[in-house]
């Protein structure tokens, strides 16, 4: 547990220090390993593989959310030549 | 004994590349150190007993995920450092203010959990699975009480899939 909430700092730590969009993908991703990391904690200590099946539902979004992600740097990389988040204020008021 | 120092072992591991990746100057090392730390995760897996799941780990993320970001890595072929730039209009201090806040939020919660006893917890703990074996187990799981939610996740990574390939087309 101790490790899990470690690991998940880490991650919240780099998306909100670092400025490249594609390291803050990358914090996301440890963040996920955090939550699957307590599931199959769980799952050890309670006997029963319920948690083990939710961290590969887990897994499937964190694919998922990856590959659109990515695909959204792409697209945004073409148009603007950056992958700097302070730089992506389209949408700032 | 053993299996406690392979834990605090991996878990060290774990911990020391997560930190590496976030403090990384270069792109493709970030990349790197998370491969290192996918692998000791699924070590960790190992470790308590999870074996399909590791197998999992090891072919979703270290190979499919970490591939995924290379090439995003490689497409994107910075001319310039990417964090060079720095919103003078960004307000730090408001967000670490509101992490500080969750993060006691999440204190208290796991603080008063901690101090109350514990009378819904596992009541279906012990009930016993018909077939012995790691990945027999899940498999059954997830195809039996689990089906649904496996045909949504079977769905949403067909729309992930179609998503990123129109968003990747370099024009539509």
């Amino acid at each position: 547990m101790v490790l899990s909430a470690a690991l998940f700092i880490i991650g919240v730590i780099g998306v909100m220090v670092r400025r490249n969009i594609i390291i803050i993908f990358m914090s996301i991703e440890l963040i996920l390993n955090a939550v699957n990391i307590n599931l199959v904690a769980y799952s050890y200590q309670m006997h029963h593989v319920v948690g083990q099946v939710f961290a590969i539902f887990v897994i499937a979004v964190a694919a998922a959310e990856a590959a659109v992600g990515l695909g959204i740097i792409l697209a945004f990389y073409r148009n603007k030549e950056t992958v700097n988040i302070d730089e992506m204020n389209l949408m700032r008021w | 004994m053993g299996e406690a120092i392979a834990f605090y072992t991996i878990s060290a591991f774990i911990l020391g590349f997560a930190v590496l990746v976030v403090t990384a100057r270069d792109t493709v090392h970030s990349i790197l150190f998370l491969v290192a730390d996918f692998l000791f995760v699924a070590a960790l897996y190992v470790l308590l007993h999870a074996e399909f799941l590791a197998v999992i780990q090891l072919l979703v993320y270290a190979g499919g995920i970490v591939v995924l970001y290379l090439f995003v890595v490689m497409l994107v072929n910075l001319k310039r450092p990417a964090e060079d730039y720095k919103d003078p209009r960004r307000r730090s201090a408001l967000g670490f203010g509101l992490a500080a806040a969750i993060l006691a939020e999440l204190a208290a919660i796991g603080a008063w959990s901690y101090t109350t006893p514990p009378h819904v917890v596992a009541e279906s703990a012990s009930t016993a699975m018909p077939f012995t074996g790691n990945t027999e187990q899940v498999g059954w799981l997830l195809y039996t009480s689990y089906l649904i939610p496996f045909e949504i996740a079977s769905m949403l990574l067909l729309v992930a899939m179609i998503g990123a390939i129109i968003l990747a087309k370099r024009e539509l």
